[in-house]
């Protein structure tokens, strides 16, 4: 691991008028390593990334890239500065070829001629947008094709591998899985471990914990604009980061609370039963979930590395 | 390993159908739409004199000066926005380049210049208002539309007290950029033709068609350029960004604001060359000019394929839009056809091209 990490967030708050939404948050971002964000909604992990990826600029407190403190004036500048973020939704122009998509704002790194006869060079951009789909394992045959005929993983992943083509240093992914369905997920979560396997610092913001604990190296949990913490993935456990994640200790209570009344109601109805046992059935194929991405997560480790 | 699978890839590529790629084209509605005009119009309108040399450089001629706006229209409606002052504009250049030459004795050179700054000012306008309030483009150049064409009527009554500027012609001949505009080139390659006994020519061995008019040449000219920056620049790239998706094309860097006020002048400046083209070949300017032609180059837009959703399109379809326009329009009138019906014939047309259209884009983006 390099000696100087890729960011590090020292006690930035944030407010809005009167609202905060972020105070005294800490957190570092190393190359090679995967951060996961994890948070319920309103914790505040939005308001971290934005500020991160120079939508917002910190009410207190610091941002230091590679070291040196720094302050954003732009998404773009923070783009140029290596640091690309990848919104869930924002991503892609459907309508418009892969190619198109992949150069996108970025068109003079494919250009030949100068002046009024610049072009672009769309064959050089074609071979170069299905070269870095291949190496993360995407096979496009036609990269003129438009980015609406592939799945919402793919182009995720097109985002993705836009961003490290043209030098970012560190990803920032914003719920790049929760709108996917497990299989796409997995594309996903699969590139996520490459790019670690690159010496890229990622930052992966997500509300499922699952899917964090399959790539994450390191677990930074927000709650009501603070951090709980940060810990290392032998540190802790996923249940615990879960229930941290809910606010830990009314989830207990809720639990206790649920039992009471599975109590009192078997006490009154007899289907009251039934239900229960439906519930525990979920529950067992949650586990089993678990422990296919657990064996999935091994599998990704090996690849990674 | 890399450049075996790009090669792979490659060999893949040439497989997949023609009419695959085809069908991914957004002119290809309109190529076979004029296609197939031109072959009903040649058995209908046969010995009619519609497909003789001067009847063709009629109807394209006419195409040639809607085609001139409707492949700026199409730019700007790939950019994701509309136009509907367009018509009105054509108006109002008409009377800046006439009024002044011809009430003021302004040299006719300078009042075309002053008419292409007018427009530019005008794209300007209609580009900031829209780009920095946010409201659709529709209601803000229907505001133009309405706000020019009063301007239009009610300054030419004021300055001259009429609503018709005569006395262009004597001007056109003496003025070096007019030529630009109201000429005829070609007159050796007709006159070859007609030596050549191909095409028709008077007793004294003039060919009838005795030059092509210069809208056809500012015709395939903006058509090639439009096409050019369309499909080979960064511009390009960023005018399909900002229609398909501003919030994104935004994201990533593209200037959006600047792309689209540079779209919204473009057109003012088509519409110009459009009002020069008219008012310098006929030698008046009218107030009414240009009325109704907004919509048209709209029309010739989406039968070329464009989305009124913006994000997809092409130049070329735009201008086989127009060509299928003015070929019918000619050929109803070749054919003594009561013209009324060449508005039906329109809207029939574009309601198909709309729903051709919509299927072409579903097949587009949807999964395989």
């Amino acid at each position: 691991m390099a000696e100087v990490p890729l960011i590090e967030v020292r006690d930035v708050s944030k407010h809005f008028g009167t609202v905060i939404a972020l105070s005294g948050v800490s957190m570092t971002v190393w190359p090679g390593q995967v951060h996961c964000l994890l948070g319920d909604n309103g914790a505040g992990k939005s308001t971290l990334i934005k500020t991160l990826s120079g939508v917002h600029k910190p009410s207190e407190g610091e941002i230091l890239l590679e070291g040196r403190p720094i302050v954003f004036e732009s998404p773009r500048d923070a783009l140029d500065r290596g640091i690309a973020t990848v919104y869930q939704d924002l991503a892609m122009i459907p309508l418009m070829s892969i190619t198109r998509n992949f150069f996108m704002g970025r068109e003079k790194s494919v250009t030949r001629g100068r002046g009024l006869f610049e072009r672009l060079d769309m064959k050089r951009a074609n071979a170069i947008a299905r070269e870095e789909m291949a190496k993360i394992g995407i096979d496009v045959r036609d990269p003129t094709q438009a980015v609406g005929t592939l799945s919402g993983g793919e182009r995720q992943c097109v985002a993705i591998a836009r961003a490290v083509y043209f030098g970012a240093k560190v990803l920032i992914l914003d719920e790049p899985t929760s709108a996917l369905g497990v299989k796409q997920a997995s594309v996903v979560l699969r590139y996520v471990a490459q790019a670690r396997a690159r010496n890229l610092g990622v930052v992966f913001i997500t509300h499922n914990v699952h899917h964090a604990w399959a790539v994450g190296d390191v677990f930074t949990v927000l709650n009501r604009g603070k951090t709980l913490g940060t810990f290392r993935k032998d540190e802790i456990t996923r249940e615990q980061l879960l229930n941290m994640m809910a606010g830990g200790k009314e989830l207990e209570e809720l639990s206790t609370e649920l039992a009471e009344f599975a109590r009192s109601d078997r006490a009154r109805q007899p289907e009251a039963a039934a239900v229960e046992e439906e519930v525990a059935e979920e529950l067992e194929k949650e586990v089993e979930l678990d422990e296919k991405l657990a064996a999935q997560e091994h599998r990704l480790r090996r690849d990674g590395s | 390993m890399a450049t075996t699978t790009v090669g792979e890839a490659d060999e893949r590529l040439k497989q997949t159908s023609f009419l695959r790629r085809l069908m991914g084209r957004p002119e290809l509605g309109a190529v076979g739409g004029a296609i197939l005009v031109l072959i009903f119009f040649a058995i209908v309108a046969r010995g009619t004199g519609l497909f003789s040399a001067m009847g063709v450089l009629n109807f394209l001629e006419v195409s040639a000066q809607l085609g001139i706006i409707a492949v700026a229209a199409a730019m700007l409606m790939i950019g994701g926005e509309f136009d509907l002052s367009v018509g009105s504009m054509i108006g109002f250049a008409g009377i800046v380049i006439a009024i002044p030459a011809v009430e003021w004795g302004w040299p006719l050179w300078l009042t075309i210049l002053l008419a292409f700054a007018v427009a530019l000012g005008v794209g300007w306008i209609n580009g900031t208002i829209v780009v920095r309030t946010g409201l659709p483009s529709f209601i803000v150049t229907l505001g133009g539309l309405f706000i020019l064409r009063g301007l239009t009527i009610g300054l030419t009554r004021l300055i001259t007290g009429r609503t018709q500027i005569p006395g262009l012609r004597p001007l056109v001949e003496e003025d070096w950029l007019a030529g630009l505009f109201a000429g005829k080139v070609g007159y050796g390659l007709m006159q070859w033709l007609g030596d050549m006994g191909i095409i028709a020519t008077r007793p004294d061995g003039v060919p009838l068609a005795s030059g092509i008019s210069m809208s056809i040449i500012w015709w395939v000219v903006i058509t090639v350029l439009a096409t050019w920056v369309l499909l080979r620049t960064r511009l390009g790239n960023w005018i399909f960004a900002c229609g398909g998706d501003p919030n994104a094309a935004r994201n990533v860097g593209v200037p959006v604001a600047r792309v689209k006020i540079g779209l919204f002048m473009f057109t003012a400046v088509a519409a110009t060359i459009f009002a020069l083209v008219q008012t310098l070949s006929v030698g008046s300017a009218d107030v009414l000019r240009g009325q109704l032609k907004e919509f048209e180059a709209i029309i010739a837009a989406v039968i070329g394929g464009c989305l009124l959703t913006g994000g997809y399109g092409s130049a070329v379809g735009a201008t086989f839009g127009a060509l299928i326009f003015g070929t019918v329009q000619m050929g109803i009138f070749y054919t003594g056809v009561n013209t009324d019906w060449f508005k039906v014939f329109l809207g029939v047309m574009m309601l198909i091209a709309v729903l051709f259209n919509n299927y072409v884009r579903r097949k587009a983006t949807e999964g395989r």
